[in-house]
């Protein structure tokens, strides 16, 4: 589990890239909280730096869109999806649970 | 419409293929390509692929399951030689010629080369298998490498070379590289790049000669003003021009690149073209980003037969030299004004933007992606037309 920050530094349309390993990035997406891989499948862009509408994150490279909620791109120039991390939110902090620590705990 | 033929198998052919089927063409979809390769991503060429970063697997742009999905008849390997009847007759390299209803002109741009005689060591950078030969070149040791050109895939190739440990001169004839593209002071923050990274830069002499025996590897590179720079590998960066000389006489018109109007319709309106080799509206990009938008719009109107949608994007490219990213977009003049938005040019990570009578035209970003997205999306916004 992984604390990110006060959910009042997130306001809505804001992102935060968190330096695990790989990165993630954390998303206010009008109120609900997003993690993703935050590396673009496509190249190497910062998803963090995108350009977020909606549930969509737009990559700022090349405008490779990936669902928040699924990682899936909904357009070319990526092709695969980024993995997608649980977050929880207690007393005000958030949390991201690394998808591939959760894989290990079960 | 029963067969469509794409001619140039690249990003600007696939993307074309692509919105044949995306927007419903059903019929014969013919892809010719000079190169044996099918469609790969030529910016990394320059950049990871050149450092060895990146392998050719990565650079492919479709996948096999997409290839099939296409379902289009790859003709690779195959020179187009002409456009005959109209433009209802796509004639290739040995003779056979293919009967079309429409055409799509993708056959992109080609460096240009210095004159004199051939020289091994002496490298240009487009292709795939000319990333593989200048790798294969310097993977012999460090060495003296010349860069003649100081443009983006220059530096970039500057930079990369510069990452293996060789010892790299750019030479610009120009007082500056990338002067009409960002002006004076940006223009210089770029140029600074190279001496952050122990690459010389000679800017102001042109080329008199390379040197070297005929028939054999290149020693040095002398300049106009006298000078000699000793190398043993150069890479001529100095420009493309657009793979036109197949359409003589096909009718179509070419005026460094083949005319058409701003929905990328030549005069025929069943032959379009897109990407690096497209005059469009007057303009023609080098842009990887232009030639995948100019597809969806030139097959839009290639379908409907008649021009019923412009491209009006505002241009965009990014580069990646000495690990900073750099980012432009807009149009700008030579006299617009240039601020510093935010950071600082000495720390090369800074957004700038270029202003005229009060509105931003361009805005240029070093290693602040998040707010350049910003600011790109406002002029895009700006350039949109007003609805009435
Ligand atoms: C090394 C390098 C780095 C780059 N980096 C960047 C970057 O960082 N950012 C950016 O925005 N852009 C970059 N670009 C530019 C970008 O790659 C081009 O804009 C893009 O490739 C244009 O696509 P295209 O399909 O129009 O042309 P091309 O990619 O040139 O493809 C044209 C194809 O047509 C084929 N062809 C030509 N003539 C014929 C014929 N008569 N018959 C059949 N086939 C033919 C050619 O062999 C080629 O395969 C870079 C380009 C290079 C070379
Ligand atoms: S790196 Fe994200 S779309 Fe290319």
């Amino acid at each position: 589990m992984i604390p990110v920050c006060h959910l009042t530094d997130l306001p809505a349309g804001e992102s935060v890239r968190i330096d695990t390993a790989p990165p993630i990035a954390v998303f206010n997406a009008d109120g609900e909280i997003y993690a993703i891989d935050d590396t673009c499948t496509h190249q190497d862009a910062s998803l963090a730096d995108g350009w977020l509408e909606g549930c969509l994150v737009e990559c700022p490279l090349h405008a490779a869109s990936f669902d928040l909620r699924t990682g899936m791109p909904t357009c070319l120039p990526a092709r695969r999806a980024v993995r997608t991390h649980p977050v929880t939110v207690e007393d005000g902090m958030i949390y991201v649970h690394h998808a591939a620590e959760e894989g290990t705990a079960a | 419409m029963r067969t469509v033929t794409v001619v140039g198998a690249s990003l600007a052919g696939l993307y074309a293929a692509r919105a044949l089927r995306s927007q419903g063409f059903q019929g014969r979809l013919v892809i010719v390509g000079d190169e044996h390769h099918r469609p790969y991503d030529r910016p990394p060429l320059s950049k990871d692929f050149l450092k060895g970063e990146t392998g050719q697997e990565q650079l492919a742009l479709a996948d096999a399951e997409e290839i099939a999905e296409l379902d289009a008849e790859w003709v690779l390997g195959t020179r187009a030689a002409g456009l005959d009847d109209e433009g209802r007759t796509v004639r290739l390299a040995g003779g056979r010629a293919l009967a079309t209803d429409g055409v799509v002109i993708a056959t992109g741009a080609t460096p240009r080369r210095l004159p004199g005689p051939e020289l091994s060591g002496v490298h240009t950078l487009r292709t795939l298998d000319d990333a593989q030969a200048l790798r294969a070149d310097l993977a012999g040791g460090p060495g003296r490498v010349v860069v003649i050109g100081g443009g983006f895939i220059g530096a970039e190739v500057a930079s990369s070379c510069a990452a293996l440990g060789h010892d790299v001169t750019v030479v610009e004839a120009a007082p500056l590289p990338l002067l009409p593209q960002l002006g004076e002071e940006m223009a210089g923050v770029c140029a600074a790049l190279h001496g952050d990274h122990g690459v010389a830069l000679v800017t102001g002499t042109g080329v008199a000669a390379l040197r070297g025996e005929p028939g054999g590897r290149v020693t040095g590179v002398e300049l106009a003003d006298g000078r000699l720079l000793p190398a043993d590998t150069v890479v001529v960066g100095i420009g493309v021009r657009p793979n036109t000389d197949w359409l003589a006489g096909s009718g179509i018109a070419v005026a460094d690149g083949v005319v058409c109007d701003a929905g990328c319709v030549t005069a025929l309106p069943h032959v379009v073209a897109v990407g690096d080799v497209a005059r469009a509206g007057g303009s023609r990009t080098e842009h990887w980003t232009s030639a995948t938008e100019q597809a969806a719009v030139a097959v839009h109107n290639l379908l409907a037969g008649a021009t019923l949608m412009a491209h009006r994007a505002v241009p965009y490219f990014w580069s990646d030299q000495y690990g900073v990213r750099i980012q432009f977009a807009g149009r700008r003049l030579p006299t617009d004004t240039v601020r510093i938005v935010e950071g600082s040019p000495e720390d090369r990570s800074f957004l700038a933007a270029y202003e005229r009578d009060g509105r931003t035209t361009a805005v240029l970003a070093l290693n602040r992606p998040r707010p350049f997205m910003k600011q790109r999306r406002e002029l895009m916004r700006a350039a949109q037309p007003v609805a009435s």
